[in-house]
């Protein structure tokens, strides 16, 4: 890590220095490999990740990939550190619990509504009690007898 | 040396003496390399020693295991890591929601289908017997003059 310190009171108000290279109090180089995803504008975001994975190890793990990757990762890392942070015990790993209880409780919910529509698509299948057509329902039946008895002189 | 003769994992890798104290020892035993490996790749030594001297004695062998499957995430996916795992999971979420509110909505459906089924029988039972009715009425009409 290089550290200009004859330049530092001139860059203190450097505004083209990335939230890194201000945090670390060194000169940003044209070619900073953090500076595109750390700007200045977002400093804490810089501070999460330095104190979870360290400057070192964030800018080693960018540059062992290829450039069209490495807005994802550092986006991921900060997220990773971001959670770190808020729970140092258990970080992303905490989301990761939380996310499977509720898939469980979602799972149990659904397989409980389905067990609901099975029953009451059981309750309203048609009863088999009549020789008169399959398509007859239990009203239909009732009509039929109320009128082959109450009107004998009709037939 | 830690917890026994042979120095801590951590110890042996960042080649130091494994002082009686260690922080490291109760978590990296001698045994299994890889893991205190895996995890200063991705966190650094300092960074895990400062993260575990934050944090109260009963609370660290979880937040070391933690740390290790967060490794072991980056390792295996060095863009996601574990935020791969999450989408993932969120995904999953999101179509059980998907799934439970059709569900849902069948039921409902269903209900009120029932609701209207029953409603017609009714219905038709009430217009069936004002129909007996009537033609009780007609046969003593016709009996009567039959008499008459």
């Amino acid at each position: 890590m290089s550290t200009s310190y004859s330049n530092l009171s001139s860059n203190d108000s450097n505004p083209r220095r990335c939230a890194a290279c201000k945090y670390l109090r060194r000169r940003c180089a044209e070619d900073c490999i953090l500076s595109p995803y750390f700007p200045a504008s977002l400093p804490q975001r810089f501070a999460c990740v330095h104190k979870i994975f360290g400057a070192s190890n964030v800018t080693r793990m960018l540059q062992q990939l290829p450039v069209d990757q490495r807005a994802q990762a550092a986006d991921a890392i900060a997220s990773e550190a971001y959670w770190r942070v808020q729970d140092p015990v258990y970080g992303s790993v905490g989301v990761i619990n939380l996310l499977q209880q509720e898939i469980y409780m979602n799972q149990r919910e659904l397989a409980r509504t389905q067990a609901q529509i099975a029953m009451y698509t059981a309750q309203q299948q048609p009863t088999e009690v009549t020789n008169f057509g399959p398509q007859q329902d239990s009203v239909t039946l009732e009509r039929t007898f109320l009128e082959f008895n109450h009107f004998p002189n009709l037939f | 040396m830690g917890t026994g003769s042979s120095p801590c994992a951590s110890c042996k890798l960042l080649r130091r003496r494994c002082a009686k104290d260690c922080i490291f020892a109760p978590y990296f035993p001698p045994d299994d390399p890889h893991k205190f490996a895996i995890v200063h790749k991705v966190f650094g030594a300092s960074n895990i020693s400062k993260t575990l001297q934050e944090l109260p004695v009963h609370q660290r062998g979880d937040a070391v295991s933690s740390l290790v499957y967060e490794a072991n995430a980056r390792v295996r996916d060095p863009v996601y890591g574990c935020v791969g795992v999450i989408s993932y999971l969120q995904t999953q979420v999101s179509q059980l929601q998907v799934q439970l509110a059709m569900a849902k909505a069948e039921i409902l459906c269903i209900q009120m289908q029932s609701k209207s089924a029953v409603a017609h029988e009714v219905q038709q039972m009430d217009l069936s017997n004002k129909s007996i009715n009537g033609s009780s009425q007609l046969m003593n009409i016709s009996s009567e003059s039959f008499w008459a």
